[in-house]
């Protein structure tokens, strides 16, 4: 699923042409690849692109956006064989394999520029990879718990701020005969998505990375205890019933229909939830409350990414547009609700006037001491994630395999970060 | 003035390489394509499979040799003993298409009224896509809303998550492979019953022989062609599976229903995988299978053809 813009853009650009007064004159080609295949946020980047090539006239920008899936496995080809200029990707782990393969440009002197180095400081930790930068955040979403507000309302409940409340809370829902949290762990990550938040609240970020990196067994009694905490929704009954049948999507209806009342989730579940009707009045949101008093809270955020190949042939060009996408007007504009309806990293851009966009990025900025994560999957190698979120959604429908899952996940650990 | 023997040097030059060597060459010639493109898509790409199964590679950097390394690690892989036993599985009861393929086109070899229509409608499923076949069964199964379980409960027994249980899974997603593969099975069934010769039924009828004995000692040796080629679409097909489990389970719940094809497919090439010589390794695996059944059908065509 390739798509070319490059021809709507020339045209674009002769019809602006008047009002460029370009600064610095760039010329060349400049080709650059998306994986923002979803409608909304292709349109949006391809107006940010178009706004970019009317600044720089001169330049022969050649769009082509990949279908989000297959992009992240084409990305080895493309970056080793016919490299772009501009490629999308993620944050963290996720860089190391092509950090490590040479495959990236070092762009550590874009954030020696006073601009980035201070509005952008927030995803610098993301973005750096022994010490060098390796790419530009261009937006992020906070993940917490969306909830069913009509519900909590009906039941007289408030948003929990520790965990026994959260059970509490849990317990009530259960006996008007609805389920707490759904859930779809057919595709697995959406378990590595609670993993995440149990284990950052019950021993904090700096643990949380330390399994991460594989500095901490999976069989060490610490993660046990945030299993153990895990266990205690499920013998409660908390989680819809037969999640491993149902992809993320497929488990919103049960949100939708009353059937469950919230969901663990990113922000991009806002879109779907109020298409299907959900207005604010009956959806919001909550930060994943404390688990052991006195731990720091942490929060996922995963944040997406531009980087340049190190075969890119016109890395001047590339460089310009990566300040452009960064800089804080074009990160306002991106992240809006109409567009990507996300976070933006620029700290002097504004964001949009959303709801649940307000409260996200209150709890990241202000209420998120511990630090912020990327996700389960970015965070941990590719195969170790694979292999744990695969023991995730097992031990969700068997608690009773813990002891299992873990000697297998201790064997792969040996394994990947020999 | 040399002289110059005309009786030898123009009766060479008459006839070229070519024409001499006509009725040797000539099939080569036209086997050349086919060769050719048998031996660089089929034949180097098996032994590249080999040789990158023995290396440590991600499909980036360099590759790491390492020996047996990778075969070693899959006899200690549990993931992989499931997906054998998986594919063993499927090898058994995928081919219980023949015996339904067979009574189906028993049931339909009559002459009625608008027995076209109810051929063409017994055949469909298998002019649907694999997918669409995996699609509707996955809603056939679901647990709560799935129509197996509405029946299920009109006679009173407790609804089953089949796809959703471990143990189930497998058998699930045959059951629906079976459906198209029946399909297969009858088309190939119906054509063999066009051949069967009706002198030998007569006699068979005069000597006696009717119901199961026709069947098992007049009609079924007669379709052996068919049954031939039956068994070996469907072993094929068994081997192949890998759109259904990927459409209806992808490999779950936590990789009790993954094959062989798919784990490789896992390993090498999904979102997480990039184990390039592991995945290499499994494929050798599948394809030693693979080749005990092509030898042997192979070597039973081979005789076929010599005790013409």
């Amino acid at each position: 699923m390739r798509f070319t813009t490059k021809t709507m853009l020339m045209a674009l650009a002769g019809s602006t042409m008047l009002a460029g007064a370009a600064s610095a004159e760039l010329t060349g080609d400049l080709k650059i690849f998306l994986d923002t295949s979803n409608p909304a946020p292709r349109a949006t980047m391809e107006a940010m692109i178009a706004d970019f090539q009317a600044l720089h006239p001169d330049l022969a920008i050649e769009t082509t956006i990949i279908d989000r899936d297959a992009y992240k496995t084409q990305i080895r080809n493309f970056l080793t064989a016919d490299s772009p200029d501009v490629a999308t990707w993620y944050a963290a782990n996720r860089m190391t394999p092509f950090v490590n393969a040479g495959l990236f440009e070092d762009v550590s002197d874009l954030w020696e520029e006073p601009e980035i180095a201070e509005a952008l400081a927030s995803t610098k930790g993301a973005m750096t990879i022994d010490g060098k930068q390796w790419g530009v955040a261009y937006t992020y979403y906070q993940w917490g718990v969306y909830y069913r507000k009509d519900i909590y309302d009906e039941l007289g409940l408030s948003e929990p701020a520790n965990f026994d409340e959260m059970k509490s809370n849990c317990q009530t829902i259960l006996d008007s005969g609805r389920k707490c949290y759904t859930i779809g762990t057919k595709f697995l990550w959406t378990a590595g998505g609670w993993f995440d938040y149990l284990n950052m609240r019950t021993h904090g970020f700096d643990f949380h990375m330390e399994l991460a990196q594989g500095q901490v067994k999976w069989t060490d009694d610490r993660v046990k205890q945030t299993f153990a905490n895990w266990r205690e929704l499920i013998d409660m009954g908390a989680f819809v019933d037969n999640h491993q049948n149902y992809s993320w999507q497929e488990s919103l209806p049960f949100l939708v229909n009353g059937e469950a009342a919230a969901i663990l989730k990113g922000n991009f579940a806002v879109a779907p939830l109020r298409e299907a009707g959900l207005d604010d009045s009956k959806l919001d949101f909550y930060q994943f409350p404390e688990i052991t008093p006195g731990i720091e809270l942490a929060e996922d955020a995963p944040t997406d990414t531009f980087h340049i190949p190190a075969n890119a042939s016109n890395k001047e060009a590339a460089r310009e547009f990566l300040r452009h996408v960064v800089s804080a007007s074009v990160q306002t504009e991106i992240n809006n609700g109409e567009n990507l309806g996300q976070l933006p990293v620029n700290s002097k851009s504004a964001v949009d006037d959303d709801k649940f966009l307000n409260e996200g990025f209150a709890m990241l900025s202000e209420n998120s001491p511990g630090g912020v994560a990327q996700f389960f999957d970015r965070d941990f190698p590719a195969e170790m994630a694979n292999e744990a979120m695969q023991g995730l959604q097992e031990f969700m429908v068997f608690p009773d395999n813990l002891d299992d899952i873990l000697k297998r996940l201790d064997k792969v650990q040996e394994r990947v970060y020999q | 003035m040399t002289a110059i023997d005309p009786t030898i040097a123009p009766a060479k030059s008459e006839r070229g390489w070519y024409k001499r060597n006509e009725i040797a060459v000539t099939p080569w010639l036209f086997l050349a394509p086919a060769i050719l493109f048998f031996a660089f898509y089929v034949i180097w790409p098996i032994y590249q499979s080999i040789a990158i199964s023995f290396y440590d590679w991600d499909g980036l950097g360099e590759a790491r040799f390492i020996g047996m390394d990778n075969y070693v690690e899959l006899m200690d892989d549990s993931a992989f003993e499931v997906s054998l036993w998986n594919n063993l599985k499927w090898l058994l009861f995928y081919l219980l298409a023949i015996p339904g393929g067979l009574f189906i086109a028993l049931f339909l070899n009559q002459t009625v009224t608008g027995i076209r229509i109810y051929k063409s409608l017994f055949f469909f499923p298998f002019v649907l896509s694999q997918v669409v076949v995996g699609l509707v069964f996955s809603w056939f199964y679901l647990p709560n809303e799935g129509l197996l379980n509405n029946i299920l409960g009109f006679v009173g027994m407790g609804p089953i998550n089949v796809l959703g249980d471990p143990t189930m899974a497998t058998y699930g997603i045959i059951a629906a492979g079976l459906w198209p593969q029946t399909a297969y099975c009858m088309i190939l069934y119906l054509t063999g019953l066009n051949a069967v010769d009706p002198e030998q039924i007569e006699a068979g009828r005069l000597d006696g022989a009717k119901g199961w004995k026709m069947l098992w000692y007049i009609i079924i040796p007669q379709l052996k062609p068919a049954t031939f080629i039956a068994f070996v679409v469907t072993i094929i097909g068994a081997l192949r599976s890998f759109d259904l489990i990927s459409i209806m389970t992808n490999g779950g719940p936590f990789g009790q229903t993954r094959v062989l094809s798919f784990y490789m497919f896992e390993k090498a090439l999904s979102e997480y995988g990039f184990r390039m010589g592991y995945g290499a390794a499994i494929a050798v695996v599948l394809f030693l299978i693979m080749l005990v059944f092509i030898a042997y059908f192979l070597w039973s065509m081979w005789s076929e053809e010599k005790g013409r």
